[in-house]
């Protein structure tokens, strides 16, 4: 068991379980013919049937049942404010399963020549009185029944009175932020409190009008919409729920890492070694001091910034994307790679911390603006 | 069959008295006209149309989490009232009054409700939002449809965060102070974001502690005694406001964007 515990820890450090999780994705959601093929060569694909969505029930239980036996994880586990996250890992890998699962469904079928199964003859509808209005009060009264009961078993969390003089310490954010606060480990506030957020928010509202694949409106389907499927569900449940994960289960006292069988040590220490890009070049690079210029400090840093958000782009639409910029165009063109390569720095950031150390790319505390 | 429809039931003469017919309408919908008025006549349920499409009834294609999302809505309405009649928002009397709803009620669960419902609206949200896209109903012409849910998606989100506080124990002002503490960073309009210093007369800050947006939003330099009144003002009235006016264009863009959507 101890072994199994020992294991269960080892994974979930983020360096592991997130980099695990990055390089299974395209293989679970393949956005190309060559996934495609390993897809279906591994058998990956059979996750979304009966019999996967056993074991992946049954592994995710598995690992809550140990858990909850185990002293550690029981505490954070049990914690009342943490049980809507134990609901979300379920209901999200179900309803994902569930659409997944029809998706295939539509995708055999389109591939053999037929409708998908939501299509009806448009003439053949049915009465919404009562053959909706009857399910929709089903769907209410069960839910409610499901609440009340909840609410009867489970009291809500409530601890001590405030007291502004006692920081508790982990402090975390409420439970659906906690991704955010996660992302703070890795860009300052000004990005991953401000900035992430607009540009999720705003990157959201923008999907319907970068995606301008026509297939696939109406019904589960993944072949038909394959590239769009994986960059939405990596964003979504990679970079979002994931992090929640991360931030509520194996975030401990000081924000440090804790796998799910370890005790929360508030005397845990991690050694502070991250440094600067501009320390890098000038200092271990160069063998310089620092220039005293803000600018010339922090030029190659600002070179790879906008190198990475605008520069990239300019070339690839001259060269890679070349088709993928004439389909688009010029704005909706600039709009999709705004939002994915945002989207994309908070992987490369993280990586850029665990391969290299590195802080900033660009520093500068003066004006509190560090990427 | 035949015989059943000779016998008038209770219900069919109910269905022709006076009251009847002045309130619903429409007679006991029994016949496929009657039943197209009742949803026809009536405000709630004219929010449908008469007649859907097949797969609009399968529970695999919708998962019911638009419809559970509104449905918590008024739950988390009717028992927020409820809440508000002992609920004081002042530093002095919130925790206290927030025990006094489990120790002193009978059977004192209406907080959970309100808890564990806010909880459950967040997610029903989030996986009313994953199904949307799985099903590619984002694309024209309910883009601006789309939109609107992601707003919504965001407030309820924020009116989840501002009822987060108004308990008022160790849990609510540490969460809201994390929460809060990244407007400190807002570029130009935080005290420690970037661009802040910029905007000042000579050697004056116009954005300080005392006078960003992290100070609007709480009413002080801290969480205190202003944040809570805030918050309060926020959850219970000014948000659902808004969220209410979001939920009606949504609602209604349903219907005109064609309904649910579905294979063509």
């Amino acid at each position: 068991m101890s072994y199994i515990k020992n294991l269960f820890d080892f994974l979930s450090a983020p360096t592991i379980s997130f980099t695990l999780l990055t390089v299974a994705f395209p293989f679970i959601f393949p956005p190309s013919d060559w996934f495609d093929k390993k897809n279906k060569q591994w058998g990956i694909y059979k996750l979304w049937t009966n019999k996967g969505a056993f074991w992946i029930f049954m592994s995710i239980t598995f690992f809550f049942v140990i858990g909850y036996f185990d002293p550690y994880f029981n505490l954070t586990m049990t914690k009342p404010d943490n049980i809507p996250i134990i609901l979300m890992i379920y209901s999200m890998i179900f309803v994902i399963w569930l659409g997944m699962k029809q998706a295939y469904i539509n995708d055999a079928r389109l591939d053999r020549g037929e409708k998908p199964k939501e299509w009806n003859d448009p003439d053949d509808k049915v009465l919404v009185w009562p053959d909706l209005v009857y399910i929709e009060l089903i769907a209410l009264i069960l839910f409610m029944v499901l609440l009340i009961v909840w609410s009867i078993l489970i009291g809500a969390p409530l601890e001590e009175p405030a007291n502004p003089a006692a920081t508790p310490n982990p402090s975390k954010a409420p439970w659906y932020f906690l991704g955010l606060q996660e992302m703070l480990v890795y860009f300052d506030p000004w990005i991953a409190g401000i900035i992430f957020p607009i540009f999720i928010i705003v990157g959201m509202m923008a999907i319907p009008y970068m995606d301008i694949n026509k297939k696939g409106d109406g019904y589960y389907s993944f072949k038909e919409r394959r590239v769009g499927y994986f960059i939405f569900m990596y964003g979504w449940m990679v970079l979002w729920v994931f992090l929640i994960v991360i931030g509520t289960f194996f975030r401990g006292p000081n924000w440090n890492f804790f796998g799910p069988f370890e005790w929360w040590d508030p005397h845990k220490v991690v050694p502070l070694t991250n440094i600067n890009l501009s320390e890098y070049v000038w200092v271990k690079l160069l063998n310089k001091g620092l220039p005293t210029s803000i600018l010339a400090r922090e030029a190659v840093g600002f070179v790879a910034v906008v190198g990475y958000l605008f520069v990239m782009p300019l070339l690839l639409a001259k060269t890679k994307l070349k088709k993928l910029y004439e389909h688009y165009g010029p704005v909706r063109y600039s709009t999709l790679m705004l939002f994915g390569l945002t989207m994309f720095s908070l992987p490369i950031k993280m990586y850029l911390r665990w391969l290299f150390n590195l802080k900033y790319i660009i520093a500068i505390p003066e004006w509190f603006f560090n990427i | 069959m035949a015989e059943k429809e000779k016998k008038e039931s209770l219900l069919d003469k109910l269905g022709e008295s006076q009251v009847w017919k002045s309130i619903i309408r429409s007679g006991v919908p029994r016949s496929r006209r009657q039943r197209m008025y009742a949803v026809l006549g009536n405000v709630f349920l004219h929010l449908h149309p008469a007649r859907v499409p097949k797969h609009a009834v399968k529970i695999g294609y919708t998962w019911c989490m638009g419809g559970l999302s509104f449905f918590l809505f008024v739950v988390l309405t009717i028992t927020g009232i409820l809440l508000m009649f002992y609920y004081r928002p002042t530093v002095e009397y919130a925790y206290t009054d927030i025990i006094d709803l489990t120790e002193q009620v009978p059977l004192g669960i209406m907080r959970e409700l309100h808890r564990w419902g806010a909880h459950a609206m967040v997610l029903t949200v989030w996986l009313h939002m994953l199904r949307v896209f799985m099903t590619g109903s984002y694309k024209p012409p309910r883009e601006f449809n789309w939109g609107v849910g992601v707003l919504l998606m965001t407030i309820t989100l924020f009116l989840s965060f501002t009822g987060y506080l108004l308990p008022w124990d160790q849990l609510a002002i540490w969460a809201v102070t994390v929460g809060t503490n990244m407007a400190r960073a807002h570029p130009f309009i935080g005290h420690e974001g970037p661009g802040a210093s910029l905007l000042a007369i000579g050697d004056i800050n116009l954005v300080h502690m005392g006078s960003d947006v992290r100070f609007a939003l709480l009413g002080g330099r801290f969480v205190g005694e202003a944040t809570l009144l805030r918050f309060y003002v926020l959850h219970c009235i000014a948000v659902p406001f808004i969220a209410m006016i979001f939920m009606a264009v949504h609602f209604w863009r349903i219907r005109k964007d064609g309904g649910i959507s579905g294979p063509l």
